[in-house]
């Protein structure tokens, strides 16, 4: 149990940059993610963490101890690869154990801590064999035993579930998050998947290009994305962006958008912000387009182009002028493709950008 | 299809039966007894088979001591070649650095001075430095002439064994050494074993470099070579030697062709 604390970081390969200048605090007993596309820099950040990558400079503290120039042995971190990477040429048992006999903690302690994790993580009928007579879910599970039986400051975990299969990966995750929340251990969790991350992470950082870009709860990462990007990548499907005109007539701001009118919660505050030109980007969640069959205001009028149903509900994709959009409606919603409707934007949800940087304006 | 199965099958019938014929005829002059094989017309097939024919080349002068020797030197030469290539193999498998590729050619490049060339200046010198006629220099040529296929066997074995299965035993406590010690080097054992066989078998077999360079402390082949060449050795004494020779070869390679198929059907990444 420990915070971390990441301080100016930076590592490159050759003149590719891998982390441009990170920092970042980790708090005691938090469930940390980065989330980003491959490449982003994520990995490296972790493996810096775990002492297997040398920086260029910055520091890492854990606990109290400024570990930076530790090997990772000495970090009391513990770590779950993405390929497992539990030892072919040894038992469950000895995997386990691997790491506490490096330790040179005694046989009987040894043994009573592992058969303690092999409960925790139903795997105490598999300890006598060898991994490759266990399935990819079980190797999985020996891999998470043999880093949390460590009792590591700080448990790291590279992309644990991307190598499961779907129905699996869902059931781990759930797994991941009880253990964690029956241990308590700092955890710093590397993803690309973002419904991933949103389960899991009291706080995602969303990386790119070396860089976090937004570091928050869940929650206020998927209301209020910080940037384009970050509302693109997180969802499925992702953020509308729309391209819009801040105009004022008869003394009301509204922004228009798609050949209608929007006027977005806080918009006042905007005008000073935005672009010269009066240019933003309206971003909107799928779910927080109301669907009319009839002209409402402050609706926008599209045409239905092609309509799938995607099991609770129904995913739409629509063109209203030159923007293609896709909403999310009810199964109830029937529309012909082709068909017009009016869409609706509700105020409260939409997230103005700067049109040039792509950066959410605050509100 | 088929009829592109047809051809393949062919094909290997075609160049097994050339391999193995010839060892089929040697092994049967082996065992033929001694005034059948002299006998015109030549029977392929013998009506009783014989020891004598072995008996007698073993019991030839100089032919167990030349044994012994030859397995000493390829002893030495699997040690000699392993201490310079077992490095270079991990370093090659693990490491990006500069000079990589430079490094990988200059092993393969050694193959480009066939011995032929070299072993009169390697003669000389080894008079000089008193390495003419002794095992260790034998060996020391065998070990360059193996260098090449070792490294490249070595650096395919560390490939095949995960890098990160290294990194996990380092966060669980391990150092490098100790990583490379308790994970890499249990799994790449058998590996190494094929590659110190082989190696086995390039000396045993090396011919041209030991005949040059021993005149007493023949090993088995270049004293072979020279009771035939020199001493015009009888026609069984030729036969039951040539299946001495092949047979260790033979079984050590039907042991391990798993993984002479497996190592070098892994291309060095």
């Amino acid at each position: 149990m420990a915070k971390i604390v990441l301080a100016n970081l930076r590592k490159t390969y050759g003149s590719v940059v891998a982390i441009k200048d990170l920092s970042l605090e980790i708090l005691d007993g938090e469930f940390l993610v980065f989330l980003g596309p491959s490449g982003c820099g994520k990995t490296t950040t972790l493996r810096a963490l775990a002492g297997l990558e040398v920086l260029d400079r910055g520091r890492i503290v854990i606990g109290e101890r400024d570990v930076s120039t530790l090997p990772p042995g000495k970090r009391r971190i513990a770590m779950v690869f993405q390929s497992y990477a539990v030892f072919p040429h040894m038992r469950v048992f000895d995997n386990v154990a691997f790491g506490l006999r490096m330790r040179g903690i005694p046989d009987d302690e040894q043994r009573r801590r592992v058969e303690e994790v092999a409960a925790l993580l139903e795997i105490a009928d598999l300890l006598d064999r060898y991994p490759a007579q266990l399935s990819g879910g079980q190797r999985q599970r020996v891999a998470v035993a043999r880093a949390i039986v460590m009792r590591p400051d700080v448990l790291l975990m590279d992309e644990p579930l991307s190598n499961l299969d779907a129905l699996l990966r869902l059931h781990m995750r759930a797994e991941l998050k009880r253990l964690h929340r029956e241990t308590r251990s700092t955890t710093v969790y590397v993803t690309h998947d973002q419904v991933e991350a949103l389960s899991l992470g009291d706080r995602i950082a969303v990386m790119k290009e070396g860089e976090i870009v937004q570091c928050d709860t869940p929650a206020r990462i998927y209301d209020a994305p910080a940037s384009r990007f970050v509302g693109s990548f997180i969802g499925s499907p992702p953020m509308n962006f729309l391209t819009g005109t801040l105009r004022t007539v008869e003394g009301r701001l509204f922004v228009e958008v798609a050949g209608g009118r929007v006027a977005p919660s806080g918009i006042e505050r905007t005008v000073s912000k935005a672009r010269g030109d009066g240019t933003v980007i309206v971003g909107i969640r799928p779910e927080h387009i109301d669907l009319a069959p009839a002209p409402a205001p402050e609706s926008i009028v599209a045409h239905v182009v092609v309509m799938e149903p995607i099991g609770p509900q129904k995913l739409l994709t629509v063109r209203a002028g030159e923007e293609t959009l896709k909403v999310t409606a009810s199964l109830e919603f029937h529309a012909e493709e082709g068909q017009q409707i009016w869409l609706r934007l509700n105020p409260a949800r939409i997230r103005l950008m700067d049109a040039t940087t792509g950066a959410a304006i605050p509100a | 299809m088929t009829l592109r199965r047809l051809a393949t099958y062919s094909a290997a019938l075609v160049i097994g039966a050339w391999v193995a014929f010839p060892l089929l005829l040697i092994t049967l002059a082996a065992f033929t007894p001694r005034d059948v094989l002299y006998r015109w017309p030549r029977q392929i097939w013998p009506e009783r088979f014989t020891l004598d024919t072995i008996l007698f080349f073993v019991r030839s002068t100089g032919v167990l001591p030349s044994t012994w020797n030859s397995v000493l030197v390829a002893g030495m030469t699997i040690a000699l070649a392993f201490l310079l290539s077992a490095p270079a193999g991990y370093a090659l498998a693990r490491y990006r650095f500069r000079g990589r590729d430079a490094v990988q050619l200059a092993i393969l490049a050694t193959k480009m001075f066939p011995a032929t060339v070299l072993s009169i200046p390697l003669a000389v010198a080894f008079i000089r430095w008193g390495l003419y006629d002794t095992l260790l220099g034998v060996s020391i040529v065998h070990t360059a002439l193996s260098i090449p296929f070792v490294t490249v066997i070595i650096t395919s074995v560390f490939v095949g064994v995960s890098y990160e299965l290294e990194e996990a035993a380092m966060t669980l406590g391990t150092s490098r050494l100790q990583a490379f010690l308790r994970v890499t080097l249990p799994m790449a054992l058998p590996g190494l074993a094929a590659a110190a066989i082989f190696t086995f078998v390039l000396s045993w077999n090396e011919v041209f470099a030991a005949t040059i360079l021993t005149l007493n402390n023949r090993t088995l082949p270049a004293l072979i070579l020279n009771s035939v060449v020199a001493a015009g050795a009888p026609l069984h004494y030729r036969f039951a030697g040539g299946f001495f020779m092949v047979v260790p070869a033979l079984i050590i390679i039907f042991l391990i062709r798993r993984y002479l198929l497996t190592l070098w059907g892994v291309t060095v990444r």
